[in-house]
């Protein structure tokens, strides 16, 4: 038994809720399965670059494996079919690094490139281009899971569909990943043709956006301090890969270059409180007078257009030590007014987020806690201590709810049980394959125990 | 666990019939708790406060389990309940306690034992039960309501007050040795408090109410204290009765 073994604090993006967890590097198969077989009734849980924004990645008491990459973790990439089979330790950044060069994208990607392959089948991650291409686990054509058994089990979404479709979305609830196989994209070049345009407020800023389906990719961010007629406006980047011919002044040799370096980095603690409604809002101008007031297209690279939080290494530290949360949900089509309501309630709040990310989300797959489903959602940074907030969440997550949305789980601080069986309405089904698939209840997490998943 | 907020998912309070116990958990309580267990001897005795905190604040779980201090082979499996039924536990309060009748001629017509048993073996017992469950979820915050009886024992209630004196350094010990585990165990100490408890004798000097050390408790967890008085000018006064001579400590003791 690990009582003896020291204890590390370990908390997600956010900085919050910390807990204190028994860390083992999960370098190879048998130093997984013999930290399974030292685990006590804490039970254990995967945890890949840490950027999920609560505690999906932690697990107080128990044991967590850091799935990892030390830069000798595989990829092997079939060349006729873009299928790549990687370990899931891999990550998006590694991924692009090595085969953007070679006209290979990945499939999805979130606002940062730090994340893990594991990661992103575990919390099926979305990008921007939900609406054409679906989320993550879409593009997965086979995934290797060690059961709680000590088992190596190959799943596909056709020989064994619920399994497969119940660990992607599955918040690590069902093993370890030790790899998958995925379809990359093809592209010619690495830079992305962008068409930025402004919103004057959310009513318009929709109106826009009914047109995304002639987009592969496309993003709004919205000013969540303005009030009155300008309230919910803002600036809506859209876009695709380009082409060869898109790049005037780039030659044919570099047209695929890739270059993931950081920018600069964050102080290392701000102090809390730095970020209070003036700051944002002198901020937030600036940043809607930056766009262009007329459509305008440009080239940038792909971490311009993706990723420019990676710019600035360890950001989240700019939120001070009481950390941060991320508040993310989506509601269906149809429910727009609710949609307005939510922000003009969190603009009356002034809750201090900077920008607001707007998407419209295109179908759901068969994941039963698969976050996307059509609709729109939005996701804002909230400092963490403002005290009014529970109150701000509680009011606005009964709205989400009501409308029949729900909230994401790899974002998620503070929703309670009952928010998940209201927006999950295949939970139950989860439920049973989970536990299937886990008898031994050897798989848990602090989200896990917060919102009683997997207990059923 | 506390959510990313920084709200505690459960509280619970033993002995949920105590004044002084209430009091605590609706100071401490917020929006976004999702449950409050209500572990009481009697659960009849706290429904009218059950409907309270869920008229307060919807949605919240209110769950009444049975407890007794004196069931001493009951408190694991309680606790163990508790879990199985709402998860990891983030702050207990122990509010438990009696303070006996008169002392007469022979301390063991009265139910001497029995207070003694409650205040101090149920106290071992029941905090033993919570820090165990706390230690393995490697989180948690204990709160003991102590009492400054225990300070300098009366002849007027030897039993009650050398029952609270042991429970607390039981308390004291107990909190030294959780340090480094995640979990913490904070101890009130009380002057007289006006609650159902002393609502047949006098106010003693420094007298005080179920919600001033329902504040006070709720500070020092914010603050993460390890003793907190209340009032917080007891700690002087009672460093100075601990030194009196024994003539003089008679005198005053007599008067309380
Ligand atoms: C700046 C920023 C922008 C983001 N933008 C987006 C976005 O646009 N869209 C989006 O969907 N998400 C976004 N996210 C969230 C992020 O994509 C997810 O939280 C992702 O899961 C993080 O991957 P990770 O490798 O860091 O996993 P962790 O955060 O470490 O873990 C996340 C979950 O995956 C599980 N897991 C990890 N590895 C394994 C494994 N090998 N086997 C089984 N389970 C495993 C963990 O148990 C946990 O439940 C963003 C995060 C940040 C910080
Ligand atoms: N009041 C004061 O002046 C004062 C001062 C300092 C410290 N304290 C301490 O504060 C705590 C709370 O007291 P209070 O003032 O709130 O008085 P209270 O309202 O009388 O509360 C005491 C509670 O203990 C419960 N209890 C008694 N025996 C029990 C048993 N065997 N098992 C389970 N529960 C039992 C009682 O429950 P029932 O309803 O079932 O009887 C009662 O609700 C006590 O520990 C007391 O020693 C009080």
């Amino acid at each position: 038994m690990n009582a003896n073994r020291e204890l590390s604090r370990l908390s997600g993006w956010g900085n919050t809720a910390p807990s204190m967890c028994h860390v083992v590097d999960a370098s190879g198969l048998d130093t997984i399965r013999a930290a399974i077989d030292e685990s006590n009734a804490r039970g254990v849980i995967a945890r890949g670059l840490g950027r999920s924004y609560g505690a999906p990645a932690q697990n107080a008491g128990g044991t967590v494996l850091l799935m990892t990459d030390h830069g000798d973790s595989s990829i092997v990439l079939d060349h006729m079919t873009g299928l790549v089979t990687a370990d899931a330790r891999v990550s998006l950044e590694r991924l692009m690094t090595e085969l953007v060069p070679q006209g290979w994208f990945v499939p999805v990607t979130p606002g940062t490139r730090q994340v893990t392959v594991g990661g992103a089948i575990a919390s099926d991650i979305h990008g921007k281009n939900h609406h054409v291409d679906g989320s993550f686990g879409d593009h997965v054509v086979k995934i290797t899971l060690l059961t709680s058994e000590g088992d190596v089990r190959v799943l596909t979404p056709n020989e064994s569909s619920s399994e497969f479709w119940a660990t992607v979305g599955g918040m690590g609830l069902t093993g370890v990943i030790l790899n998958a196989t995925f379809k990359m994209i093809p592209i010619t070049t690495s830079r992305m043709r962008v068409e930025t345009s402004r919103a004057e407020n959310l009513s318009a800023l929709m109106a826009a956006m009914q047109d995304d389906r002639n987009y592969r990719y496309s993003v709004a961010w919205i000013d969540l301090v303005a009030k009155g007629t300008r309230m919910g406006r803002g600036v809506l980047t859209r876009g695709d890969h380009a082409s060869l011919s898109d790049l005037k002044s780039v030659d044919e040799s570099s047209a695929l270059e890739f270059n993931p370096k950081t920018l600069l980095s964050a102080p290392p603690i701000f102090p809390t409180g730095m970020l209070n409604k003036w700051t944002v809002s002198a901020f937030n101008e600036l940043w809607f007078r930056k766009a262009p007031a007329r459509v305008h297209e440009s080239i940038e690279t792909i971490g311009a257009f993706f990723h420019p939080l990676d710019g600035v290494r360890q950001w989240n530290r700019l939120y001070g030590r009481s950390g941060f949360v991320q508040y993310q949900f989506v509601i269906p089509f149809g429910a727009e007014d609710t949609l307005e309501a939510i922000v003009q309630k969190l603009s009356a709040e002034n809750c201090a987020s900077f920008l607001a990310v707007l998407k419209y989300f295109g179908k759901a797959n068969p994941g039963p806690l698969s976050f996307p489903m059509e609709g729109w959602t939005l996701a804002l940074d909230v400092p963490a201590h403002g005290g009014r907030m529970a109150a701000v969440f509680a009011e606005v997550d009964e709205l989400v709810l009501r409308a029949g949305g729900r909230h994401y789980l790899a974002k998620d601080a503070h929703i309670r049980p009952d928010a998940v069986v209201r927006g999950y309405p295949r939970l139950q089904e989860w439920c049973e394959v989970q536990q299937r698939m886990d008898p031994r209840r050897m798989w848990q997490s602090d989200l896990a125990r917060r919102l009683r998943l997997t207990t059923g | 666990m506390e959510n990313g907020l920084g709200i505690p998912q459960t509280i619970a309070l033993f002995g949920a019939s105590s004044e002084i116990g209430q009091a605590v958990i609706r100071e401490i309580m917020q929006v976004g708790v999702a449950n409050v267990v209500l572990a009481v001897r009697n659960q009849a005795s706290v429904t009218q406060f059950k409907d309270e905190l869920q008229g307060t604040y919807p949605g919240v779980n209110v769950s009444v389990h049975q407890f007794d201090a004196l069931e001493f082979e009951s408190h694991d499996g309680l606790i163990a309940g508790i879990v199985t039924e709402v998860g990891d536990i983030d702050v207990a309060v122990a509010a438990f306690g009696v303070l006996g009748g008169e002392p007469c001629e022979s301390l063991l017509a009265t139910d001497a034992v029995q207070v003694a048993q409650v205040n101090y073996t149920g106290t071992v017992s029941l905090l033993g039960a919570l820090a165990g469950q706390m230690q393995r979820q490697s989180h948690g915050k204990i709160v003991y309501i102590s009492s400054v009886a225990g300070e300098r024992v009366r002849r007027g209630n030897p039993v009650y007050g050398s029952s609270k004196a042991g429970a607390d350094a039981f308390a004291q010990g107990l909190s030294d040795r959780l340090v480094g585990s995640g979990v913490t165990l904070m101890i009130v100490r009380p002057g007289f408090v006006a609650s159902k408890m002393t609502a047949h004798l006098k106010p003693a000097p420094f007298a005080t109410t179920p919600g001033a050390v329902a504040v006070a408790t709720a500070k020092g967890l914010k603050s993460g204290r390890r003793i907190i008085w209340v009032p917080g000018l007891l700690r002087v006064v009672f460093s100075v009765f601990r030194h009196l001579p024994l003539p003089i400590w008679r005198k005053v003791a007599a008067k309380g």
